[in-house]
């Protein structure tokens, strides 16, 4: 028995998840902004602070954290919920997301005590937007090869220069937590990389917003021109970067964020398919539906071994792999059928979405790490690397 | 621990090469009367019916390991049968199996199509018009498909042998079609013979030396036995939905959810584990034949996917439900 296999077990969502559930509808029917669903269906790349600040002050932002740190203490299982609920509804989570999902979570396990009390309050509370400066032109699977660079001043402090890409939001975010190189060269790998918090309203810092091919533009190229960083930006230790940034990839990796960004077609779908469907529509219908449920709980089983403090890489890969694939299928499964009959009347919104969704959906199987890199660690965790 | 004893027992009275010998033809009755003694057939029947009474979730670990020794014996079949009503179950030493159904021809035969095991088995139980029904399969006229190694067969019941061979009719306790206890057994037999099949290929990707090295140690090998894992994975996580803790019985939408996306697997697992294998893979001689043969059975049998995912999007259009996720999470208990 492959032990890989025998790490994924049924799990059920405790009764607290599950109460948090009816909550967050109630909320959701009156709180959501009244989107069409093509704009729904941008989901985590559409950017609302005031619905973020909406959220935060039901205490839903950062909610994994303590409440010393204005956190809602909730467990792996009732964030689970409360993801899920804000996808499927297509709510625009886009403002506090990497805040919430990876910053926070970060700041909260190797920042220091003074970074926790200022930075983590005001996640919290929507006030302070996060983005991931991680790509950049020459390095993206490869991010050892990083070549932005932090310079110690005698003073304590770093003068940061380079420049990062693809960076989500980064217009519209307070801060980003940046992998920089402070020591070495992109020879020595991943020795020599250190996270900082960039607050990227300071001198010598050009954002430059990036047009993408549906028309949106969500992510940016950000220049780091001698910036002059506190000594205290430095998160965690000098040198161990790599490592704390590849702590926290089972959190990222295996959540309905990887299962559900194509989840707002596949509902308009059912909608529409209740007046009119034949055989081929059900049987495809149902065919998502049965990938949708395997995948669901191979999700949770890995929310279950998060919520114990584990850290289960391989199968997050795992899940965010199959999950990446469901969610490329859904608008090219449903694009063939809903245009198998050129003579029928469609919503024109169904219509975009499906555009949108086809045309966008090749960046869910890159974001996050890419496919090729997901099942190489997949293969190492089957032992053959 | 059931699974510990019953893997103990596969291996010492069903090795491979029994299997073949029993595919070939080879008379059953001895490894059934093996079988029959051991008890591992009464482990969902009831204390009353002197068996452990298990429940699904305990049960599933010996049908995993049930397909992936590929016993070719309606064992599976057998242990859900005395878990039913009693009347359905004459003598426990008689091959049981069950008819994905039953239909009347218009000269008033009854046919069940495509009956695994139908070539040897002794009982048939099938649904038919709201009752499960115990027919004599000594008694049909059988027409063996003629598949290799496959034992499945059409059985005909002539319209006037139909009295004699009714042994028994109950009625079907209301949502409860067999067709649900066939999904999951069948699922849960794919699950277990994927995850072999898995085993097999990764094993032999290690040991395989071509260009100086062992072909594992290739991305392009590598990416495709991720692949594989990946379908492993869904199979049998959709396996644990129609095999519920604390429930006896099956309940619909599970066993088509884990019964399709079984099925579906099998549609890449076993391309794979005979692109990494090779030419040996296609030999009668190598195990993973005695695999991929079940696999591509198991996959249409009682149904192939679209089957069971045409009942699971028509359950979910009548249902009303507003959302995918909603449907799925009222029909699988989390």
């Amino acid at each position: 028995m492959n032990q890989l296999l025998e790490r994924f077990e049924a799990v059920r969502l405790p009764d607290a998840a599950q109460a948090l559930r009816h909550e967050i509808r109630h909320f959701l029917s009156t709180e959501l902004p009244p989107n069409p669903i093509d704009q729904q269906a941008r989901s985590w790349m559409g950017f609302n602070a005031e619905f973020s600040q909406k959220l935060a002050s039901r205490g839903w932002v950062g909610v994994t954290l303590p409440r010393a740190y204005g956190g809602a203490e909730m467990d792996a299982f009732g964030r689970y919920v409360l993801v899920e609920e804000l996808l499927m509804a297509g709510a625009p989570v886009s403002a506090h997301w990497i805040a919430d999902r990876q910053s926070a979570p970060l700041i909260h396990k190797f920042g220091s005590e003074a970074q926790r009390r200022f930075y983590l309050p005001r996640i919290c509370h929507a006030q302070a937007f996060f983005c991931i400066g991680m790509s950049e032109p020459d390095a993206g699977s490869d991010l050892a090869s990083v070549g932005s660079r932090a310079k110690r001043r005698p003073d304590g402090g770093w003068t940061l220069t380079g420049r990062k890409i693809w960076t989500t939001h980064a217009h519209l975010c307070h801060y980003m937590i940046a992998l920089v190189r402070t020591s070495g060269t992109s020879q020595h790998r991943h020795e020599g990389l250190s996270q900082f918090i960039v607050d990227l309203s300071l001198p010598g810092i050009t954002i430059r917003p990036i047009l993408d091919l549906a028309g949106d533009s969500h992510f940016s190229e950000v220049f780091f021109d001698d910036v002059e960083l506190h000594e205290d930006a430095l998160i965690g230790k000098e040198g161990e970067g790599w490592r704390q940034v590849t702590a926290e990839l089972a959190f990222e990796r295996s959540g309905p964020e990887r299962i559900y960004s194509s989840i707002v077609l596949l509902d308009a779908w059912i909608q529409a398919l209740r007046n009119n469907g034949d055989d081929m529509h059900t049987q495809t219908l149902g065919r998502l539906i049965t990938h949708l449920a395997a995948l669901r709980g191979l999700s949770l089983s890995v929310t279950a071994r998060l919520a114990k403090g584990e850290s289960p890489t391989v199968e997050a890969a795992l899940v965010k792999d199959l999950g990446t694939t469901f969610e490329q299928e859904i608008p090219t499964l449903v694009n063939a059928l809903i245009f198998s009959d050129p003579g029928r009347q469609l919503p024109a919104a169904l219509v975009r979405t499906c555009a949108y969704l086809c045309q966008i959906s090749p960046t869910f199987s890159l974001r996050g790490g890419t496919r090729e890199v997901l099942r190489g660690v997949i293969a190492r965790g089957l032992g053959l690397r | 621990m059931f699974r510990d004893a019953f893997e103990a027992f596969l291996t010492r009275h069903c090795p491979r090469a029994k299997v073949r010998q029993l595919e070939s033809g080879t008379s059953v009755a001895t490894l059934w009367q093996l079988l029959v003694e051991s008890g591992f057939l009464e482990i969902m029947a009831s204390e009353a019916r002197g068996g452990a009474h298990q429940d699904l979730a305990e049960t599933l670990p010996l049908l995993y390991t049930l397909g992936a020794h590929t016993v070719p014996l309606p064992v599976g079949e057998a242990i859900i049968l005395r878990a039913l009503p009693t009347e359905l179950l004459l003598d426990p030493a008689r091959l049981p199996t069950l008819a994905p159904a039953l239909t009347r021809e218009p000269s008033g035969d009854l046919l069940a199509p495509r009956v695994p095991h139908g070539m040897i088995a002794d009982d048939v139980v099938a649904e038919y018009d709201g009752e499960y029904w115990l027919l004599d399969a000594g008694q049909a006229d059988r027409l063996a498909l003629g598949l290799h190694n496959d034992t499945s067969a059409d059985l005909r019941w002539p319209l006037a042998q139909i009295a004699n061979a009714t042994r028994a009719k109950v009625e079907a306790p209301v949502g409860h079609h067999l067709h649900t206890w066939s999904a999951a057994l069948y699922a849960a037999l794919l699950a277990g013979a994927l995850t072999r099949c898995m085993e097999l290929t990764l094993q032999y990707s290690e040991t395989r030396v071509q260009f100086g090295k062992s072909i594992s140690k290739f991305q392009a090998i590598q990416h495709q036995l991720a692949v594989m894992a990946e379908h492993v994975a869904a199979a049998r996580m959709a396996a644990t939905y129609a095999f519920a803790s604390g429930e006896h019985t099956p309940r619909e939408i599970p066993a088509a959810l884990a019964k399709a996306r079984a099925s579906e697997a099998v549609t890449v697992v076993a391309p794979i584990a005979h692109a990494v294998h090779g030419a040996i893979g296609i030999t009668a001689e190598y195990d993973l034949s005695l695999i991929t043969h079940r696999l591509h059975a198991w996959r249409i049998t009682h149904g192939s996917e679209l089957y069971w995912n045409h009942l699971i999007g028509r359950a979910c259009l009548q249902g009303g439900f507003e959302r995918a996720g909603d449907f799925i999470r009222a029909m699988v208990a989390e």
